[in-house]
């Protein structure tokens, strides 16, 4: 059985250190080790992108990346999205326009919603529609979804 | 899922080292988009994962205007759009980049990743060929160089040795009147694996009114992507217009082999590679007139 790896990173902020299996994914670490369980498992084969988080400033798919692959990388998950005034813009704007049903694809948006807004604040509905491609909803359709992140770049 | 253990050399000698060590147990890691579903659906296993992200080499994004493109192996593909000095040389390179998955993927997945992947349907491929791109290779015996179309051998199977590794690519400089296209046919306008993917590449005389060379390359209709030479002799020398693109059309449809599956019969396929044949030509010759 190979041996466990040990792993230092920056989650939401905060330094972390966690030990895992090499075949443990970013999402098995969050979800499983560090009891972060905002960020959800979808298809687990990087179809969905219920499991998004921001590695280093680019979203990626957690069920994607290796536990391992970590060490010394910065992370930002659902939990690391309110802020000292309570709820993100982003956050708000899915509350008020209805984005979500089930819930289980809301944080993945909501970190693709915030990956794209941390590059580019005021992007078109045409743009938010193309970066949301990697993200699958299948209760609201998408239009609320798109609209409140539209909603969200007029209140940051 | 089997276990396997997990290492991230800082440098070649180390990596080849490893590989030498574990052989066809071992796998080198880039973006995982592929490598990670393999192992975890156990349709590959293996002892070493090999993550190559921390090999300066493999992480090399280098622009000569003069020379060309070296682009290390693990480099994800959102490196490669977003800037217009690479998106005027290697437009065909940057159409395959933005099309590749969603921005998950983008920011994860490489061409080196894509192309050791080997699968006939991949989307950097026939545009890689038609760049003119060559690989640089790396084993315990030294470096060797293969041109893209001669490293796929079929479905998964290329000519990396159980010791060898994917460096990285050089793409050369483009000349002037230089103009390259990636189109495939999805059934859908995103997320999709081609029916049929074509790249093509022209370069024209000074007064754009003929072809001095072109390239032409398929993928999703054949074992492996596919260089179309006898298309691209179709264009040589002749005059740039819509009879010469139709027999550069009928040459790749003539060169396709393709199977039925899934996405689509061979006839549809045999089909969509004269329509996208057209297309990439007729797009990739827009360019080279800009250029």
């Amino acid at each position: 059985m190979p041996g466990k790896v040990h792993v230092t990173t920056v989650i939401n902020g905060e330094k972390r250190e966690f030990l895992c299996q090499p075949l443990q994914t970013l999402l098995d670490v969050l979800r499983d080790e560090l009891k972060l369980t905002g960020t959800k498992e979808g298809c687990s084969n990087g179809n969905c992108g219920a499991c998004s988080v921001i590695l280093d400033g680019l979203l990626v798919n957690s069920c994607l990346v290796l536990g391992a692959e970590v060490e010394g990388r910065r992370i930002e998950t659902i939990e690391g999205v309110i802020g000292q005034d309570g709820l993100h813009p982003l956050q708000k704007a899915f509350l008020e326009n209805a984005a979500l049903q089930c819930g289980i694809c809301t944080p993945g948006f909501i970190m693709a919603g915030k990956a794209l807004l941390d590059q580019k604040p005021r992007a078109t509905e045409a743009e938010i529609r193309h970066w949301c491609a990697g993200n699958l909803c299948r209760c609201t359709g998408y239009d609320k979804i798109v609209r409140a992140v539209l909603a969200a770049e007029k209140s940051i | 899922m089997h276990a396997f253990d997990y290492a991230a050399p800082a440098n070649l000698t180390e990596a080849i080292g490893l590989l030498r060590e574990k052989g066809d147990r071992a796998r080198v890691l880039s973006g995982g988009t592929d490598l990670i579903v393999q192992v975890r659906e156990d349709k590959r296993q293996v002892d070493l994962v090999i993550d190559a992200k921390r090999i300066p080499e493999l992480m090399e994004l280098r622009f000569d205007p003069g020379k060309g493109l070296t682009l290390g192996a693990s480099v994800p593909c959102y490196r490669l759009y977003g800037s217009p000095e690479l998106a005027k040389a290697y437009p065909g390179l940057i159409d395959a980049a933005e099309l590749i998955g969603g921005k998950q993927i983008q920011n994860r997945a490489s061409f080196g990743g894509n192309l050791c992947n080997s699968s006939p349907a991949a989307d950097s491929i026939p545009a890689l060929i038609a760049h003119s791109a060559v690989c640089r290779i790396a084993g315990p015996e030294g470096t060797r160089d293969v041109p893209v179309e001669n490293f796929c051998l079929g479905p998964g199977k290329n000519v990396l040795k159980g010791s060898e590794i994917l460096v990285s690519f050089f793409i050369p400089a483009a000349p002037r009147r230089f103009g390259a296209h990636y189109i495939r046919f999805i059934p859908r306008n995103e997320m999709d694996i081609a029916v049929v993917g074509c790249g093509a590449s022209v370069e024209l005389t000074a007064d754009c009114r003929k072809f001095q060379r072109a390239r032409i390359a398929l993928g999703a209709v054949a074992p492996t992507p596919l260089l179309v030479e006898s298309a691209a002799a179709a264009l040589l020398n002749q005059e740039v217009g819509e009879p010469s693109i139709e027999r550069a059309a009928a040459a790749a449809q003539a060169a396709a082999r393709p199977i039925t599956d899934m996405r689509g019969t061979a006839e549809y396929r045999h089909h969509l590679v004269g329509v996208l044949t057209k297309r990439a030509l007729r797009k990739a010759i827009e360019r080279a007139k800009e250029a």
